[in-house]
């Protein structure tokens, strides 16, 4: 390069430098100073030389544009709330106090169920906070990406932080095919990796369940069982009667899994031949003995497991402690179409089915079966029977004989008659087991059933426990209860005079524990009316 | 005078605190359980009653319209300024979910109000009726500038010897020396009451350690050094803008002169910088009348927040006061006449070869700057290898980051802000690269704060 033959290049001034100037003489010096001292000076018009005449450097390639998100913007009110929400991320409860203000991390989800239900966009410079909290939540995910939208996951694609987000979203590495492109439907299908070609079956199913069928039977044969089963899990979105012939063929795969799952999946469709099977076994087994001064049910579980039985999916191993006859009978039960009893049964409901004595102990059995069959089949008229009411005692009640079981019966049962039934459960038996039940129920709660919550935690507080008792329920009914609801609890945020045998200071922690569930029902009637007045089902 | 409120962010309120543990207590507080007759007017007075140990529920007020910066007034035994009540009341405010409506203010309010009135009244008589009061003996404040000059002397001169000593053995053996050699010599500058100098000094101490390259920025940076002690040495000489710069680069006290400038500043950025001494804070203002760029500092002790704080991305109508000396952007933050308000504004934006070349022109004045700020005009942020820049999107030219900018969240914000599309974006642009600090979308929007 072209320079003055007294300007020394700023390596040999580095390099003098280093060195030291008694080692090594810099270049260009002014004689008269000092070796250091002009060494010094001709590095700092250097320096500043250097730093004058920078030039930007050449622009890499510019990445893709995120694609664009059509949705309307987030109110700025609602944006504020989002940051506040999303700013509170160190809340961790210490201890038994939770004091009165809110658990906004709690909110979360909540408010994020109803942006969604909304339709706003993200505002884009909240997406790296949203994608740092959905990466430290699991259950945060499907909701927060489906609200960060397409542009989240583009930037997914450029920090490695938030890699998730590609696989939580289908298509996330690549643009799924549409339908009508064959061809890149079929490549794709031929020569993607097993996740590609899961995500593909899952979005063409979501469409066109018996297009999605038709693909898997084209491949069939030739794939691993592994993969047969994860692929047939994929139908049971949008399970349908035309399925049939082709899980009625799984039924003779070579694989155990494979053919438990179609066997599953075909008692699923009450006109199938599998479910017509069953309910010819099933009705062998169950009849009704009119013979007795009150019409009995009686039970003959099968004495053998045939082989057509072990087709059908019969598992005819029993577990460890578990009768083989009525490990057999559960399973025939639970597959067969719930619609065949009455006629097998004397024409009679549900309800009088299930209010039928059971000869010889086989009732928590059969009933037990009974419910699976309800959960499985969907099947509202038979939880309801299952079910019974809700204010029989417990011991007595019919049907139903665990907490866990009559949440699964509940959920399919529609929103309305669940939290119906579940109120009337907490008004005749209190709270100490309405969390698992209060889980199934509808968000916000229904009025009657938040007033059976609220005033079942008052004879709580009444009977002189401490609220931590009831932290569980205290929890839910600060997500759960109707914000509308707050104004009917003002009368429980003072301090009650302390009776004689109620625990000591117990009236101001419920008072505090009253508070903060106002304070919470406020702040998401705010949030709602942030989002937009209409109100949302979450 | 009346004026509407404006709702600050949550950001904004807890840039008041003094401490992270107030931050902390005020956001606990930022809920509506504790308070009780919370309430606001228009003109910008916020009130309530917060549950506290004792019987009596603590008194908070807050005045955020007052032109020269919030006021506070609690009756809780805190020596903190804000308490933590004053910024939980603030958050629950900012929060905006009708727990603080508009109404009446109560007596104990009003009472407090009335008084802060009265007082400021009597001040503006005060000032306005007093002499301006001088130096009482200006021949001792001459004496005392000429000891302090001759200390700095001292201290430049040994600073010098100490410079051409490391460059006649050479920078390898400074590797070895660690950092007590350079602390020895800093402790020295500050006793030459060289501020400046000392910290400066103090940097070099971590140059040899700083990864590859480090002998060409300790070459670099010493002689940056020798340049500004002999700027020192020989300032007589120096044209008087100058000279003015290299007292303010040592360390020296300077005073805001000339006429203030009254504009509406547009608040750009502001952030903290902390060591072991002291916590400095930064805000850039843009004057939309005037195109001045103004830098205010303010300054809190180690841990705790400087007391100034201004709202990000909202507009201030007030005077600024320069600081004397060339290429110097530090001013004084003077009157305020209203309280700070939204708007449009935005600054204008160059490309990246402009900023490059604003940098090179601002070294004419002080040779020692380490960046200007600068707004850039449609840039997108773009990924090179491990690390990122802001390519122009009408040309090929692009402006490194700084590799401190990288590693932090607001290079996501931006990224995500822009999606792979331009945008403007204000910082500071120097020779290590640029450091992002807000940037506004491509369409309407409000500026995103970035630091």
């Amino acid at each position: 390069m072209n320079r003055t033959p007294d300007a020394p290049a700023w390596e040999e001034l580095v390099t003098s430098a280093l060195l030291g100037t008694d080692r090594r003489t810099p270049p260009g010096g002014d004689p008269a100073r000092e070796a250091p001292v002009a060494l010094l000076d001709a590095a700092a018009v250097e320096t500043v030389r250097r730093r004058a005449g920078l030039r930007p450097a050449r622009a890499a390639d510019r990445p893709e544009p995120a694609p664009e998100d059509a949705r309307p913007a987030l109110p700025s009110a609602a944006a504020r709330r989002l940051a506040l929400l999303l700013a509170d991320r160190a809340g961790g409860t210490g201890g038994g106090r939770r004091g009165t203000a809110p658990d906004l991390m709690e909110l979360l989800p909540q408010w994020l169920t109803t942006a969604n239900a909304h339709g706003y966009a993200a505002p884009p410079q909240m997406l790296p906070a949203l994608l740092d909290a959905a990466r430290g939540r699991t259950d945060l995910r499907p909701a927060a990406l489906r609200f960060a939208g397409p542009r989240a996951v583009w930037l997914a694609r450029l920090n490695p932080d938030w890699r998730f987000a590609l696989r939580a979203t289908p298509g996330g590495g690549t643009a799924l095919p549409g339908p009508e492109d064959q061809e890149r439907v079929q490549r794709l299908w031929q020569e993607g990796l097993f996740a590609e070609r899961v995500a593909l079956l899952a979005a063409i199913r979501a469409r066109e369940p018996a297009a999605a069928r038709e693909l898997l039977a084209t491949t069939w044969a030739t794939e691993r069982a592994e993969d047969r089963l994860m692929f047939l899990d994929s139908l049971r979105t949008g399970l349908g009667p035309s399925d049939e012939p082709f899980l009625e063929q799984a039924l003779a795969d070579r694989s155990r899994n494979v053919r438990a799952t179609a066997a599953e999946l075909l008692s699923a469709l009450p006109g199938s031949a599998l479910a017509g099977r069953m309910a010819v076994r099933a009705g062998a087994c169950v009849a009704v003995d009119r013979t007795q001064d009150t019409p009995t049910i009686t039970v003959e579980a099968p004495h053998e497991c045939d082989p057509s039985m072990e087709r059908d999916g019969v598992v005819p191993k029993a577990p460890a402690g578990r009768g083989e006859r009525s490990w057999w009978l559960g399973q025939l039960v639970e597959a067969a179409p719930l619609g065949t009893w009455p006629a097998r049964l004397g024409g009679r409901t549900p309800a009088e089915i299930v209010a039928l004595p059971v000869a010889d102990d086989w009732q928590a059995e059969l009933h037990a079966a009974w419910c699976r069959a309800a959960v499985r089949q969907r099947d509202a008229g038979w939880a309801r029977a299952l079910l019974g009411t809700p204010s029989a005692p417990e011991a007595g009640g019919p049907g139903a004989v665990s907490l866990a079981e009559r949440a699964k019966l509940l959920g399919t049962l529609d929103a309305a008659e669940r939290a119906e039934w579940v109120a009337g459960f907490i008004a005749r038996h209190g709270l100490s087991e309405a969390f698992q039940l209060l889980g199934v129920c509808a968000v916000p709660w229904a009025a009657p059933l938040g007033r059976a919550v609220v005033d079942a935690l008052n004879i709580a507080r009444d009977a002189g426990s401490y609220p931590w008792s009831f932290s569980g329920v205290m929890g839910l009914a600060e997500r759960c209860l109707d914000p509308s609801e707050a104004s009917r609890l003002d009368g429980l945020l003072a301090v009650p005079d302390e009776s004689e045998d109620a625990s000591p200071g117990a009236g101001g922690y419920w008072a505090e524990a009253f508070q903060r569930l106002v304070t919470t029902l406020r702040l998401r009637a705010a949030m709602i009316e942030e989002l937009g007045s209409a109100q949302v089902n979450g | 005078m009346t004026q509407q409120g404006v709702r600050w962010s949550a950001e904004q309120v807890l840039a008041l605190a003094p401490d992270a543990a107030s931050r902390k207590a005020g956001g606990k507080l930022g809920a509506a359980g504790p308070w009780s007759e919370a309430g606001s007017t228009e003109e910008g007075t916020v009130w309530g009653l917060c549950k506290g140990s004792g019987s009596k529920p603590y008194q908070t007020v807050v005045d955020i319209a007052d032109a020269s910066g919030p006021a506070y007034k609690c009756s809780c035994p805190s020596r903190k300024f804000p308490c933590k009540h004053a910024l939980g009341l603030l958050l629950l405010w900012a929060g905006g979910d009708g727990a603080v409506p508009q109404g009446q203010p109560p007596d104990w309010a009003e009472e407090w109000m009335e008084g802060r009135k009265k007082r400021a009244e009597q001040k503006r008589a005060e000032g306005g009726s007093g002499s301006s009061s001088g130096s009482a003996d200006p021949e001792a404040a001459r004496r005392r500038a000429e000891r302090r000059a001759e200390k700095v002397t001292a201290g430049a001169t040994e600073l010098e010897q100490r410079l051409a000593d490391l460059l006649r053995g050479g920078l390898a053996g400074a590797e070895q020396a660690g950092y007590g050699l350079w602390e020895e010599t800093a402790a020295r500058m500050v006793d030459a009451q060289a501020s400046g100098l000392a910290a400066r000094v103090r940097e070099l101490g971590a140059i040899p350690s700083s990864g590859p390259g480090w002998p060409v920025r300790l070459l670099e940076e010493c002689a940056l050094l020798h340049l500004l002690d002999q700027g020192w040495l020989h300032r007589e000489r120096l044209p008087e803008e100058l000279a003015a710069t290299v007292r303010s680069r040592i360390g020296l006290p300077a005073s805001p002169e000339g006429p203030p400038i009254r504009d509406h500043w547009l608040v750009l950025a502001q952030y903290d910088t902390a060591d072991t001494r002291l916590t400095t804070r930064r805000i850039w203002l843009h004057g939309a009348d005037s195109t001045h760029t103004a830098l205010l500092l303010s300054y809190g002790a180690a841990g705790r927040a400087p007391e100034l704080a201004l709202p990000v991305g909202l507009t201030l109508e007030a005077e600024v006061s320069p600081y004397p000396g060339a290429g110097q952007l530090r001013a004084s933050l003077g009157e305020r006449f209203a309280a700070p308000a939204p708007t449009a504004i935005r600054p204008p934006g160059l490309t990246t070869a402009q900023a490059a070349a604003r940098y090179g022109e601002a070294l004419r004045d002080d040779p020692w700057l380490d960046s200007v700020p600068v707004t850039l005009e449609r840039v997108i942020p773009t990924p090179d290898g491990e690390s990122w820049q802001l390519a122009d999107a009408d040309a090929d030219t692009a402006l490194p980051l700084t590799p401190s900018a990288r590693s932090r969240p607001g290079l996501w914000k931006l990224v995500a802000l822009s999606g792979g599309g331009p945008v403007k974006v204000f910082g500071e642009c120097g020779h290590r690269g640029f450091t992002p600090l807000a940037a506004w979308p491509q369409g309407p929007g409000e500026a995103v704060q970035l630091c």
